[in-house]
């Protein structure tokens, strides 16, 4: 039930953050009861951007569900349709070419890393530093930059679909990541050297927002703020797909359980995406990018699950198949929505300025959480 | 002790600020390294990627023949029901009844430019251009007519 706005019978006063508020990075309304600048409770009201994707799913067919993913988690768009195309063929018991394979996961990574620097730049803007903001966007316009040429659009890509991906890479595409990885590795000390070192930075991020991992398993936290607890979540090495269990890369943890434990996970991540491309952008192989399939696609009946790592963390896609064209039912298990709700009983006691920088280490995309 | 800690925080604190201060100095400095571009004022010289998804169009060659068969494959991959072909029937010359458009609508403000019909066109006759710049003053005018006035199917296309 939504309280009353206003001051309860103990004298605390009842105020909404949101929906519309700046540090919320969308339409997400918290319902804070405070006691002076402290946080007494905090209850998270969603809904504002819901928009029945699972629903919508239900009634197109299994190649055209796939776009409409990007637009739940649109920061991991490729992520999204990614665990899409995997449980479809899963269904249907296609093989996808290596080539195919090799370009999915260097398209997963290269949009983990900017998501992960558009969260930087968007986090210390929350914190009140906005220099940081322009210097993730340089190296994101790279990376959007490589996908608009060799998938067509920078946000929304739909570049991958059941039984490959949708086109072959771009002629320059090598060339570009290449110039894009030496970019970013000449430019990552200033991430350092900007927000990390800073002592303000630190005093507000050490200590707060502490999630223990027992908590974080709790809540069902995964992703980097899971890993921010010490709990071990990384589904790429944990349920390996694709090319990963071919790769060498370390899973980032940190056993810090506040908000720069989460901070540095992030960060280290980033390396971790970048030595991914580094050993894949000069090996991939030729051959067929798509698989061949059917015109119509027909899942077999049963029940359809699959998982793949988001920049934000597990995302899981069921299906329920009456052997159709169409799903019988999706549902879709969207990290944001577990993460968000850890956020009570992270800022639960603390000082209601701590709440935008706890928020912003969990890195929320709203229509993530509503669907 | 505690006097130590806090001249020592205010130390650390001014220098962590101008380490900070320094990236935003050498940023002031070299201007070579600005990377913004003037939008609006660059339009002359503005190149987006081929592939850039901005609207469907159907190509036309020199003669105003198209290649459009009236298959609704599009229709059918459409996930918003963006694309409407309303055919009709015309006399070939050997007077037989021929399938053939009429009417290819196009609604730009449903598509989400997926990519999904160009895909299904089993002749190739659609394609997707790089132009993004789509503001109008009402939103009749995004609703289009792919095929042009006049246009016709190309001799040999099934």
């Amino acid at each position: 039930m939504i309280e009353e706005l206003g001051t309860t019978s103990e004298g605390y006063m009842v105020i909404n953050i949101g929906p519309q508020h700046p540090a919320t990075h969308g339409v997400l309304r918290l319902v804070m009861t405070l006691d002076g600048e402290t946080i007494i409770k905090t209850e998270p009201h969603l809904g504002y951007i819901h928009r029945s994707i699972e629903k919508m799913c239900e009634s197109l067919s299994y190649r055209q569900f796939v776009y409409v993913t990007s637009r739940m988690d649109y920061l991991s768009s490729h992520m999204n349709n990614h665990g899409c195309s995997l449980v479809v063929e899963k269904g249907l018991q296609v093989e996808v070419p290596e080539r195919a394979q090799v370009i999915r996961v260097l398209m997963d990574e290269l949009t983990r890393v900017a998501s992960h620097e558009l969260w930087w730049g968007a986090m210390a803007m929350d914190l009140g530093a906005f220099t940081p903001f322009f210097h993730s966007f340089r190296e994101r316009e790279t990376i959007t930059d490589i996908m608009e040429e060799t998938c067509g659009a920078r946000l929304t890509m739909n570049y991958i679909c059941p039984g490959g991906v949708m086109a072959d890479l771009h002629p320059d595409f090598q060339k570009r990541v290449k110039k894009f990885v030496a970019l970013f590795k000449s430019k990552f000390h200033e991430y350092n050297e900007l927000v990390t070192g800073n002592i303000i930075f630190q005093n507000r991020m050490k200590g707060v927002g502490i999630l223990s991992a027992e908590n974080a398993i709790s809540y069902g936290c995964t992703g980097p703020v899971a890993r921010g607890s010490g709990v071990s979540s990384d589904i790429r090495k944990l349920y390996p797909y694709e090319v990963y269990n071919k790769l060498q890369f370390d899973e980032v943890l940190e056993t810090g359980c506040d908000s720069f434990a989460r901070y540095m996970v992030r960060i280290n991540e980033m390396l971790q995406s970048i030595k991914i491309i580094e050993q894949l952008i000069d090996q991939i192989p030729e051959g067929e990018f798509q698989a061949k399939t059917k015109a119509v696609l027909k899942l077999p009946k049963g029940e359809f699950y699959q998982r793949v790592e988001t920049a934000r963390g597990e995302l899981g896609i069921y299906i329920v198949s009456e052997g159709g064209t169409t799903p019988y039912r999706i549902k879709f298990r969207s990290p944001g929505f577990s993460n968000l709700s850890a956020l009570p009983h992270l800022v639960k006691g603390s000082k209601i300025g701590d709440l935008v920088a706890t928020m912003g280490t969990l890195d929320l995309v709203i229509p993530d959480i509503d669907r | 002790m505690f006097i130590t800690n806090y001249i020592k925080d205010i130390f650390n604190g001014m220098k962590s600020l101008l380490t900070g201060m320094k990236i935003t100095g050498y940023y002031f400095t070299h201007h070579k390294e600005i990377i913004t571009e003037q939008y609006p004022d660059n339009r002359a010289t503005l190149k987006m990627a081929d592939r850039f998804r901005g609207e469907v169009v159907m190509i036309h060659d020199e003669n105003n023949e198209h290649a459009c068969t009236g298959c609704s494959a599009c229709e059918l991959a459409c996930p918003n029901g963006t694309i409407k072909i309303i055919n009709k029937f015309e006399l070939n010359a050997e007077g037989k009844k021929k399938k053939a458009i009429d009417t290819f609508v196009y609604h730009l403000e449903l598509c989400t430019m997926c990519n999904l019909c160009i895909i299904a066109c089993p002749t190739d006759t659609i394609k997707m251009e790089p132009n993004f710049e789509h503001s109008v003053f009402d939103r009749s005018q995004l609703t289009k007519v792919l095929n042009h006035t006049g246009s016709k199917i190309k001799a040999g296309v099934e």
